[in-house]
């Protein structure tokens, strides 16, 4: 058996069965680590800490106690999500020494189940970027073509997946970074409704966008571990407990929204949903032609809205706290130099985005106006959503580019998000999911929900995937 | 396109030192990216309130007492400490 291929409910039934142990799995996902080097997906790898994390799954098993699914099971967290006594760093030279104090509650969640946290994985710095080529601590590469970018930020989460290295992983997606990772790398990633999982513990980069998702292999997968995360949580006042219970579906309405399906996507790409999309009217389900005429504002929007927020909650890293401290002779300079040398460019340039966006005088023409073509971009789903039950797009206009290729000019690097940013403005669910590949790239399908219905994303996504 | 002096105003603001070289390069960058946004000035929004969360948010209360946490662990994250609290360079001369 091939240890590295199993599915979350392969690998529990196996642990029950007795068809290896715990700790066999855990060697064998750290062994697939210490092959993957080439790849970078992790910024730390917790050995003994997985070990004997595993071990102790061992001996309750021996007992013949119950297990949860995810029990003994080998996952990677991206390392902007704190793991209590491990470094976090995400993907920053300014938190280059920082050492969790406590840990995040989707990872106290996790750990209650009998998880086993291999690592951490790499990102851009502080989540900033769409390829992961934004680390303070080197790139990670495509595990399906080595000079290619995985995605981004959770492009450590996304290759590790990809390649083996673990069965499941946790990501975050503010504009898109758990979906176009996912699309990058060929495997599934959701990014819950705002407010479905706790936040507590993620390293806050725009409040009012971040989410927490699951990387995994299938459909189920997926499905497992957001159950295991989610729930309203007491530590983070904008969590909420769903109100709304089991939902049935009986003849799927799926919308296309016609602005999706322009210039600038690769035709490849397009032929591709095109025949996901036949897929779901052959098992029956209807498709309709929807319009999101605000779709071409949620870029700019979120590019005000994103750096506004960065740069409030990025004020925190001011070398006096924790964090990378420049030893200067006045505390200006303490603050100037600690934060001027300690980020990265992505970083700065965003602080100084939002910085100018929230200044006096611009505040209205700016930040205000955002919010408000923000509501504009939120009506559009409503609307479209009283005629459909879910939304079907591609993840990213392209597959993933080279290493290199968008670097120069931030803003070609910000277009490869255009069809992920309006569900975060919205606060909506939507899920990435393979669905085929050009040459040896992976595409991927994005499906969007109504707020709080994961659950009929899974079945739509499970639908596509039987 | 917005100044050299504008990008050495918000620097300061957001409490960032930059190289000469990267004052220009903040400077074409910003402007271009400030370009870009100009795209929101076409969206009529004379009637619409403005979204700055998705969900609505609602306040949640607890009583206002001290908790005793993980000090000695926050603590011995800080560059700098003396008897237990974080030291900070003087402000006033």
């Amino acid at each position: 058996m091939n240890l590295e291929e199993l599915t979350i409910t392969k690998a529990h039934q196996g642990l029950k069965k007795k068809q290896f142990s715990a700790l066999e799995l855990c060697k064998a996902y750290l062994d697939k680590i210490e092959e993957g080097k080439e790849v970078h997906a992790f910024l730390t790898v917790n050995e003994s800490l997985a070990l004997s994390q595993a071990k102790k799954i061992d001996d309750l098993i021996a007992v013949g106690s119950e297990m949860p699914v995810l029990a003994g099971l080998p996952c990677a967290v991206k390392d902007n999500i704190l793991v209590e006594n491990v470094r976090c760093t995400a993907g920053s030279k300014i938190l280059g020494n920082y050492i969790a104090p406590y840990s995040a509650t989707v990872v106290e969640k996790l750990k209650s189940q009998g998880a086993v946290i291999l690592g951490k994985t790499n990102m851009d710095e502080f989540a900033m970027g769409s390829s992961t080529e934004n680390s303070g601590f080197g790139a990670t590469r495509n595990p399906h073509d080595l000079t290619r970018v995985p995605g981004g930020s959770s492009g450590g989460s996304a290759a590790a997946v990809a390649t083996g290295e673990c069965l499941y992983a946790l990501g975050s997606d503010t504009g898109g970074s758990v979906r176009q990772p996912a699309s990058f790398c060929g495997v599934v990633g959701l990014k819950p409704t705002y407010g479905a999982v706790s936040r507590y513990g993620l390293i806050a980069f725009a409040s009012s966008l971040d989410q927490i998702g699951p990387i995994t292999k299938t459909v189920e997968d997926a499905k497992i571990v957001f159950e295991a995360i989610s729930g309203k949580d007491e530590l983070d006042s904008t969590s909420v407990s769903p109100k709304i219970g089991i939902q049935k579906l009986k003849n799927v309405r799926i919308g296309v929204p016609k602005e999706y399906f322009v210039k600038g996507m690769d035709k490849e790409i397009e032929k591709m949903i095109r025949a996901a999309i036949k897929k779901y009217t052959d098992k029956g389900a209807k498709v309709i032609e929807v319009s999101l005429p605000h779709t071409e504002y949620a870029l700019p929007a979120y590019y005000i809205i994103n750096p506004s927020e960065a740069s409030a909650n990025l004020a925190r890293y001011d070398g006096i706290k924790y964090g990378f401290s420049k030893k200067e002779k006045s505390l200006i300079d303490v603050y100037l130099q600690s934060r001027g040398q300690g980020f990265g460019a992505e970083v700065r340039r965003r602080i100084m985005l939002g910085t100018y966006a929230l200044s006096s005088g611009y505040y209205e023409a700016y930040y205000l106006r955002a919010q408000k073509v923000r509501t504009k971009i939120k009506e559009d789903f409503d609307k479209a959503f009283s005629k459909v039950d879910v939304i079907v797009t591609p993840t990213s206009p392209t597959t993933a580019f080279k290493i290199g290729e968008k670097t120069s000019d931030p803003l070609t690097m910000y277009l490869s998000d255009i069809y992920t940013v309006s569900i975060n403005l919205a606060g909506l669910p939507a899920i990435s999911l393979p669905c085929g590949r050009i040459g040896k790239l992976p595409v991927g399908m994005q499906i969007i929900g109504k707020a709080f219905q994961e659950n009929i994303i899974f079945k739509v996504a499970q639908l596509y995937e039987d | 396109m917005i100044s050299k002096k504008e990008v050495q105003h918000i620097a300061k603001l957001a409490r960032l030192s930059l190289k000469l070289s990267e004052e220009k390069k903040f400077q074409k960058e910003l402007s271009s990216i400030l370009d870009y946004i100009e795209k929101l000035k076409k969206v009529n929004i004379s009637k619409t309130e403005p979204t700055t969360h998705p969900l609505k948010i609602e306040n949640i209360m607890r009583q206002d007492k001290g908790q005793k946490r993980k000090n000695k662990k926050l603590l011995d994250l800080a560059p700098e400490t003396q008897k237990g609290h974080i030291k900070v360079k003087s402000i006033l001369k």
